[in-house]
């Protein structure tokens, strides 16, 4: 029986972390009072702290399993960047201080945006966006104002692979951008005669994954740039996979006029079960006027503001797309991806992208020798690769979903599975440069294991995972109930 | 080499395996003129110990101001377990439970917040997080006009706010929902700081916005502002500070019908300041709209052997299923901030959540007449409020607040000037439960000196 917090609340429990209660001077009218208090847990604390921590016991994380979770890099992330950035000196910053006694942070602020810049070759960047996706819609609305200002209103496609993310598409949508699917060919490359037949007059741009979320570095990246701006378009670089390049290849050389990067994937914020992350984005010079409020720069040699910090309306920065969240973005990430920056420095930087690469290269290797097929054997692999389990599909009956189940019974969580959707029963394999070789080795086993339980016994797989708190969840019961809180029916 | 386990033996192993000369070689697909030797000014890498030093040094590097401000972001008491809980590494260090088997700690937790949510707000149904309490307004509009029935027929999407709505939550929402062709409206600001009572009769908008407390802290005559828009069948968006829902009316109870959609930001529920972020942005709704919610949901089910577990549901509606038909684009949102709120919820109850939030007011009732007894100075606006008030200055608020933390180490509030120029001289305090009496004091007598200058 799975208990939740509120099957061990009683009623009057007392809470320690805070002063008795006491009347108090309210002065609120009574209509705008509430009349029952809210249904929360009434527990002790160590009930609490007992209940969340055995909940924490249920989840595979980074601190305690393999996680090759492909365009995801899950990836040891230093705990010397989380204590750094858990400084009471920055908790306790109040994000509208008068700029004279913020200084410590917008120097932050300043570093990181200079060494995001080295990194990728762009000639400003904002640090404001929370996540990719909210990176992707600032990078489409920098284009769309750019755009708009060159009155080139009538652009309204945005090109995608048909591979991309769907944040990509989504995000389109949102800026009110139609959305155009390019395909691949064979070789797992753009299809550059249907992109050069797709670009038109109506072209604001294309969104790239470099590499893409096949794994596979697009060999024509500079051809394809060049179409796209020949066409009038601009050119997107979703940052998804930078941690394949870091420190070797900067996107602006690529010929990518927009990017955004995820911060929780390269540099070092764990993903927290779901967040969160920062996408800031980089821009070349002609869409600067564009960027997002607010932003920090130096007023003279010693100090720093954030100019925007409070809104002033549209008037005051009239080019800027405008202003994407409360405040300036969620720092404490930010934070962390400077200690991680400052940590590594260039080369251990370069490092990264060296060791994600040949981490992924030796498992692919030793798969392929084991007799799992690579979706591209002809292609090198990047920080990630793709597999097919279509041949144990047809010869044992046995899905990309069983063997990600039965992955869990060995201690792995699984890959990536069923993305990109146009390689059957696929999985996307990110080993991340921070795992041990015995740590390779053992997942490269487990595969193997697996592969001969499904040629005996089929049915360990799609009954797995045996040895979990749950075996496999009714998602079909879930819809249908819909069971979404305590006292929700 | 910092966090790789490489020895060279094992790089000429895994060279050796997969049969190339060099690491190099693995990149030699990509052509060799975008390739850099070294990316220049980059700096050395930096040792643990040099860089936690220069980091704290930079986290330490401004005085320290007593906090009298909020304007949505507070300086509340985190009790100690909240942060040790949240901080572990199961919880640190998981990905987005798409493995439900492999997640259920974290799913059982986002289950759990979504219950609490819905009790604190009076709603049926929550989602697992957005970016934050501007962006979840946004989503909220987007949300909102999606499920209005009068959208389809409408010349012009537009959507109305109360007067007092925050202005940054205004400008992002403005920003998110300006590519949808959605236009927003305010209402008039009254002479007490809430909106003027005269709603359009013609032509209603598809949605209203309020605010509850409004940015000024004063309370909007919520009833009268809901029961206007569920006559006229517009869509009620309710935009609340949710420590004040221990005390206040919940959204779900305003008017006779309730709002139809809840929103704002976890910051005061066990999320430090950290200028600004990350915090957690929530929505609840009916439950009728819930195919309209953005972000990731969480149910209860059962397992193949009927045990209950949890799971990510009605996922049809989110980006990596439905692409450029998805509710929303968000994908990573705010997980752990949510995590470090249910911990908070858990441990506070509804007792103890009811003692800060009246304590908070309490402070702020205090504060705001301590700083009235001052010659020159008094509240700005007449009638109830919540936990922060408007003060007016003889003078204009920014210079003195200057002042004040450049002579007495204090954060006087937010100077109204920068949003509203008719109220340069105003002041928006707030004085959380963590003030104590002497340091109220201690910015009444600053304020005095200051001003007697």
């Amino acid at each position: 029986m799975m208990h939740t917090i509120y099957d061990k609340s009683k009623g009057g429990r007392n809470v320690s972390a805070q002063a008795r209660t006491r009347e108090h001077r309210l002065d609120i009218p009574d209509s705008q009072l509430r009349e029952t208090p809210p249904n929360l847990p009434e527990v002790a604390e160590l009930t609490a702290v007992r209940h969340y921590t055995s909940l924490s016991q249920k989840n595979f994380s980074i601190d305690t399993r393999f996680y090759p979770l492909g365009s995801c890099t899950m990836k040891y992330n230093p705990r010397a960047a989380h204590k750094a950035a858990m400084h009471e000196g920055f908790l306790g910053r109040h994000p509208l201080l008068p700029d004279e006694f913020d200084q410590g942070f917008l120097k932050v602020r300043m570093e990181l945006e200079a060494h995001l810049k080295r990194l990728t070759g762009m000639a400003a960047v904002s640090l404001t966006p929370m996540a990719g996706a909210q990176g992707e819609f600032a990078g489409l609305s920098i284009i769309r104002a750019y755009l708009n200002a060159q009155e080139q209103e009538t652009r309204d496609e945005i090109l995608v692979p048909e591979a991309a993310h769907g944040t990509n598409p989504a995000s389109a949508v949102m800026c009110g951008f139609k959305v155009r699917e390019i395909p691949l060919v064979a070789s797992g490359d753009i299809d550059e005669q249907a992109l050069l037949a797709a670009l038109s007059e109506r072209t604001a741009g294309l969104m790239l994954t470099n590499p893409s979320t096949c794994g596979l570095f697009e060999q024509r990246i500079c051809e394809i740039a060049q179409h796209v701006h020949d066409a009038g378009g601009l050119l997107y670089y979703d940052g998804a996979n930078l941690n394949a390049i870091i420190g070797r290849v900067r996107p602006a050389d690529m010929g990518f006029d927009v990017i955004h990067m995820n911060l929780h994937k390269t540099f070092a914020t764990p993903h927290g079960g779901g967040g969160p992350g920062a996408g800031p984005i980089g821009v070349v010079e002609r869409l600067k006027p564009f960027l997002p409020m607010p932003y920090a720069r130096y007023r003279d040699n010693a100090s720093i503001e954030l100019e925007g910090r409070f809104e002033q309306g549209l008037a005051a920065h009239p080019s800027s797309m405008g202003r994407l969240s409360a405040f300036g973005g969620n720092a404490g990430v930010l934070i962390r991806a400077l200690a991680y920056v400052r940590l590594l420095g260039g080369e251990g930087l370069r490092r990264v992208s060296e060791h994600a690469v040949l981490a992924a290269a030796y498992v692919a290797k030793r798969l392929s020798e084991a007799g799992f097929d690579l979706a591209w054997p002809d292609r090198r692999v990047t920080h990630e690769f793709v597999i097919s389990l279509k041949k144990q599909h047809r010869d044992h009956g046995v899905t990309a979903l069983d063997f990600a189940k039965r992955l869990l019974d060995y201690g792995f969580h699984p890959p990536t599975n069923y993305f990109p959707l146009l390689v059957p029963e696929c999985f996307l394999i990110e080993p991340t440069e921070t795992e041990p070789i015995e740590e390779l080795d053992a997942f490269v086993e487990a595969m193997i294991a697996i592969r001969d339980e499904a040629a005996k016994d089929a049915d360990l797989l799609k009954e797995a995972p045996h040895d979990l708190p749950v075996s496999r969840l009714d998602e079909v019961r879930a819809v249908k109930e819909l069971d979404l809180g305590v006292g929700s029916d | 080499m910092p966090y790789i386990p490489h020895t060279s033996d094992c790089v000429d192993t895994m060279l050796g395996r997969i049969g190339v000369p060099g690491v190099d070689t693995l990149f030699d697909e990509i052509p060799t003129d975008l390739q850099l030797e070294r990316i220049k000014e980059l700096p050395e890498g930096q040792d643990e110990l040099t860089m936690l030093r220069e980091l704290a040094e930079l986290a330490n590097l401004d005085p320290k101001l007593t906090c009298f401000a909020g304007g949505g972001s507070y300086d509340h008491h985190i009790p100690a377990a909240v942060w040790d809980i949240t901080g572990r590494g199961e919880f640190m260090t998981s990905y987005t439970p798409y493995q439900a088997e492999a997640s259920q700690g974290t799913l059982q937790l986002l289950y759990e917040y979504q219950s609490m949510m819905c009790a604190l707000t009076g709603q049926e149904v929550s989602n697992a997080s957005v970016y934050d309490g501007a962006t979840a307004l946004a989503e909220s509009i987007l949300m909102a006009i999606r499920s209005s029935r009068r959208a389809k027929r409408a010349e012009q999407l537009e959507v109305l706010t109360a007067a007092g709505l925050h202005p940054h939550y205004l400008a992002a929402a403005r920003t998110c929902v300006s590519g949808q062709n959605i236009r927003l409206r305010s209402l008039e600001l009254g002479e007490q700081g809430i909106s003027r009572h005269a709603l359009p009769d013609d032509n209603p908008p598809l949605a209203l916005i309020v605010q509850q407390p409004n940015v000024f802290g004063r309370l909007e005559d919520i009833d009268r502002l809901a029961n206007w828009a569920a006559e006229r069948d517009v869509m009620l968006i309710a935009l609340v500070n949710p420590l004040s829902l221990a005390l206040l009316k919940p959204p779900g109870s305003w008017g006779e019908q309730g709002a139809d959609i809840v929103c704002g930001d976890g910051q005061p529920l066990g999320v430090p300041m950290a200028s600004g972020g990350p915090t957690h942005g929530f929505i609840t709704c009916r439950k009728s709209l819930v195919r309209q919610l953005p972000g990731r949901i969480v149910a209860r089910t059962l397992d193949t052997q009927g045990r209950t577990g949890f799971v990510l549901t009605l996922q049809a509606r989110e980006q990596h299923i439905r692409r450029a038909k998805a509710t929303s684009n968000i994908c990573t949102n705010q997980g752990l901030l949510v995590t470090a709120s249910t911990l908070y919820l858990s441990i506070m109850g509804a007792n103890g959540l009811k003692e800060v939030a009246a304590r908070c007011h309490e402070h702020t009732l205090t504060l705001a007449d301590s700083l009235c007894a001052i010659e020159g100075v008094k509240r700005r606006f007449e009638g109830p409020v919540f936990h922060e008030a408007v003060i007016e200055l003889p003078r204009p608020a920014q210079e003195v607040a200057d002042a004040l933390a450049r002579e007495a180490g204090i954060f006087a509030g937010i100077s109204l000037g920068h949003w509203y120029p008719e109220l340069e001289n105003c002041l928006l305090v707030c004085a959380t439960e963590k003030r104590t009496a002497s340091e109220i004091d201690a910015y009444a007598r600053a304020l005095a000196e200051v001003l007697a200058k």
